[in-house]
């Protein structure tokens, strides 16, 4: 070394992450906790988040409380109407409100496959926190967790959420009735479709958008109006068909469908033709299956058709029988019956 | 009214049921030959509107379904090999082969793809030049056409790492074997209007005239359906026998001569297995010499694979319309769309599934 001095001793330069997720993003140090304040805390802060802890204290007043978890992967992670972002949040609420309850806080677990784009984050950050406003519920609590490149697809997102519910509320899959009447809240497989279109894969292009929502406003202002709602739930994974058959074994009875009131927009229909899918199956992320009594269905009708999210409801069926052998029948279009049987595996294309 | 609601207009297709009514002296076994017709017979609910004489014999129209189990286990022998893309129809993925199907063997690491088109899997082939890809090339006449231009395309496009593994299977031949078995209780068929829009017409009149059986080139709608069984159910109580065609909005008489063009182009017609059924001569295309170099089963070495069939499993007798799925002993309870023992319960065209599916009231 010239004139025997040291150079100035110097850690190597990490090289720079270029607004990438990085391993030591998970490493629970320093990175963790800049990528949760530059990122997570930047959209979810609330008083019980700030409070910095690894739990979140909360309160129940005399309620009973409502507790959901879902885990939402979803190819592409961006799509017309949403992503998984509003997803995580949309599902979750979606699963405690059919319940009956409110759903109040929601805590979130991110997992980050190394190399996803921090803007990416950001934004998916960010519609979580919109769609969060929405439906009036807080981000409470979350964990971050980076995998290596390739161990993971991009991001994965759980969410657990806790909702108060009413005493003496009852509204769950075992309660349909004789007689009831089927109520959906709008077009069935818009998400399905345009999920599917957003890939890419398949070579066609649609204008069909998800319907991914949450639905807690809309089903409070249902609840508001009516009192005899004996079963609610959100035909997601499986469309209406395996919802449907769902219900049909807990509360051992069959339900019959119309298909002509089926409200099934134009454009999923063709897809759906094109592709050999059947819309019955096809996921949906905003939209939710009444059953309650026939008596009720308009003031039922009146309160959805006041509600964005609710504007496209109809009857499409009823609750024909108590049956040992529960299922679901479905009156054609041409006047036939035929079996509407659950979604067994995947749903595969037909090849012609 | 569009024209689709025009096809499945419930008042035209009652009106047309009563007309069928009051033709019918007798009780008629009508065939139809194509999965897609038994689907649709089945999920519009047709299939119990029709008067009690009129009894369908599912056909053995579904290319899941006959695509022998040979070719399957050696879908699964290339699927699993190393630096392989195998790419397929959707619902061949849960075919079971002799020990395995396509969904395991991508459960456990292999590169195994569902694709719409042939089309598509040479562009991953070309995408992927480090990598061998492979198209299960399996369906009827319809699929042919599309099927034959990957690997034209293929050579134009200088892409060698590209092959299909071909499973073609012809209708008429089909046809013959079933009306000259000696347990034949079909009297008279129905067509596949698609099969007849890329070949037309021609290979039916000798088919219709040797066996004295009446043919009609029939549609997928319901109205369609019941036009066709109409005109067939017309000519038997007629003692005629013809080739009427049906479908006229889709179907002519010579067929697409530009999809016959690129057939005779890239196949030849060979013998060919049928699950279920056997061996039927000349009832397939395989990849001629020139593009020999395409053919999976020369590329890889699956020449001596050992099958064996589920012992229960009776959808031979299925798909030649001997028994209903309902006489098996294992429909609905070893025999499920999620644990399927034969091809038939696979493919939402396949006779089971779409008995267990939508039959079964």
């Amino acid at each position: 070394m010239e004139n025997n001095k040291f150079e100035n001793f110097s850690c190597p330069l990490p090289i720079p992450l270029n607004g990438q997720v990085a391993i030591g993003h998970g490493s629970g140090g320093t990175l963790t906790k800049n990528l949760i304040t530059s990122v997570f805390y930047k959209y979810f802060h609330n008083p019980i988040l700030d409070a910095g802890n690894d739990f979140a204290e909360i309160s129940a007043k005399g309620s009973k409380i409502i507790t959901s978890t879902d885990g939402h992967v979803i190819d592409p992670i961006f799509f017309p109407g949403g992503d998984i972002g509003k997803l995580a949040v949309a599902g979750t609420v979606n699963d405690i409100s059919v319940s009956g309850a409110i759903p109040k806080y929601l805590t979130a677990s991110f997992i980050i496959e190394e190399g996803f784009p921090i803007k990416d984050l950001d934004q998916i950050a960010q519609s979580m926190q919109q769609c969060a406003l929405e439906a009036d519920v807080k981000i409470i609590s979350g964990d971050t967790k980076v995998v290596e490149k390739g161990k993971a697809d991009k991001i994965f997102i759980s969410t657990a959420g806790i909702g108060f519910l009413k005493n003496g509320l009852i509204i769950n899959g075992s309660q349909a009735k004789p007689g009831d009447a089927v109520v959906v809240s709008g077009t069935i497989g818009d998400h399905g479709i345009s999920v599917l279109a957003a890939r890419n894969e398949l070579g066609f292009s649609t204008t069909v958008i998800s319907d991914v929502a949450p639905l807690n406003n809309m089903i409070q202002s249902v609840l508001a109006l009516t009192h005899h709602i004996h079963v609610m739930r959100d035909p997601t994974r499986g469309g209406v068909a395996t919802t449907l058959n769902e219900i049909a074994m807990q509360s051992k009875v069959n339900i019959t469908l119309d298909e002509e009131k089926i409200p099934i927009k134009k454009q999923v229909h063709a897809a759906c033709d094109i592709l050999g899918f059947d819309p019955l199956y096809v996921a949906n992320e905003g939209k939710v299956l009444f059953i309650l009594p026939e008596r009720e269905v308009s003031t039922l009708l009146k309160a959805l058709h006041a509600h964005q999210y609710g504007k496209n409801a109809v009857v499409i069926g009823s609750i024909s029988q108590s049956s040992n052998s529960p299922k679901v029948l479905m009156h054609t279009r041409i006047g036939g019956t035929r079996i509407v049987d659950m979604l067994s595996g995947a749903m595969l294309p037909r090849i012609c | 009214m569009n024209k689709t609601y025009t096809y499945q207009n419930p008042d035209l297709i009652k009106r047309s049921l009563d007309t069928l009514s009051k033709i019918l002296t007798k009780k008629w076994a009508i065939m139809e030959i194509c999965g897609g017709q038994t689907h649709a017979f089945m999920q519009t609910g047709l299939s119990g509107m029709l008067p009690d004489e009129i009894e369908l014999i599912h056909g053995p129209g579904c290319p899941v379904c006959v695509t022998s189990l040979e070719l399957v286990d050696k879908a699964v022998a290339i699927a699993s090999s190393e630096n392989v893309i195998f790419t397929s129809y959707g619902d061949m993925l849960r075919v079971p082969g002799s020990e395995s199907d396509l969904f395991s063997v991508r459960a456990a690491g292999g590169d195994v793809r569902v694709v719409y088109s042939p089309i598509e899997a040479l562009q991953i082939a070309e995408n992927n030049p480090d990598k061998e890809v492979v198209f299960f090339g399996i369906g009827f006449e319809t699929t042919a056409p599309s099927n034959a231009i990957s690997v034209i395309k293929a050579e134009e496009r200088k892409i060698s790492n590209y092959s299909m593994l071909v499973s073609h299977v012809r209708v008429p031949p089909a046809m013959h074997a079933i009306l000259s078995a000696e347990n034949n209780r079909v009297q008279g068929f129905l067509a596949a209007g698609h099969v007849c829009a890329i070949m037309g017409l021609a290979e039916y009149f000798p088919i219709a005239e040797k066996y004295h059986t009446p043919i009609t080139v029939t549609g997928f709608e319901p109205m369609d359906l019941i036009r066709g069984i109409l005109e067939t159910v017309r000519m038997l109580e007629e003692g005629s026998t013809s080739v009427v065609n049906a479908y006229k909005r889709v179907v002519s008489p010579q067929g697409n001569m530009q999809a016959k063009r690129i057939i005779d182009q890239a196949f030849v017609e060979c013998d060919r297995q049928w699950r279920g059924i056997g061996m039927i001569p000349m009832s397939g295309w395989k990849l001629n010499t020139v593009y020999a170099q395409y053919d999976a089963e020369l590329k890889f070495d699956v020449e001596n694979i050992k099958t064996h069939e589920s012992e229960i499993c009776i959808s031979g007798l299925i798909l030649q319309g001997i028994k209903k799925p309902y006489e098996c002993p294992a429909f609905g309870t070893q025999c499920t769309p999620q644990n399927p023992l034969g091809a038939t319960m696979v493919s939402s065209e396949g006779a089971c599934a779409a008995y267990y599916r939508y039959g079964n009231i």
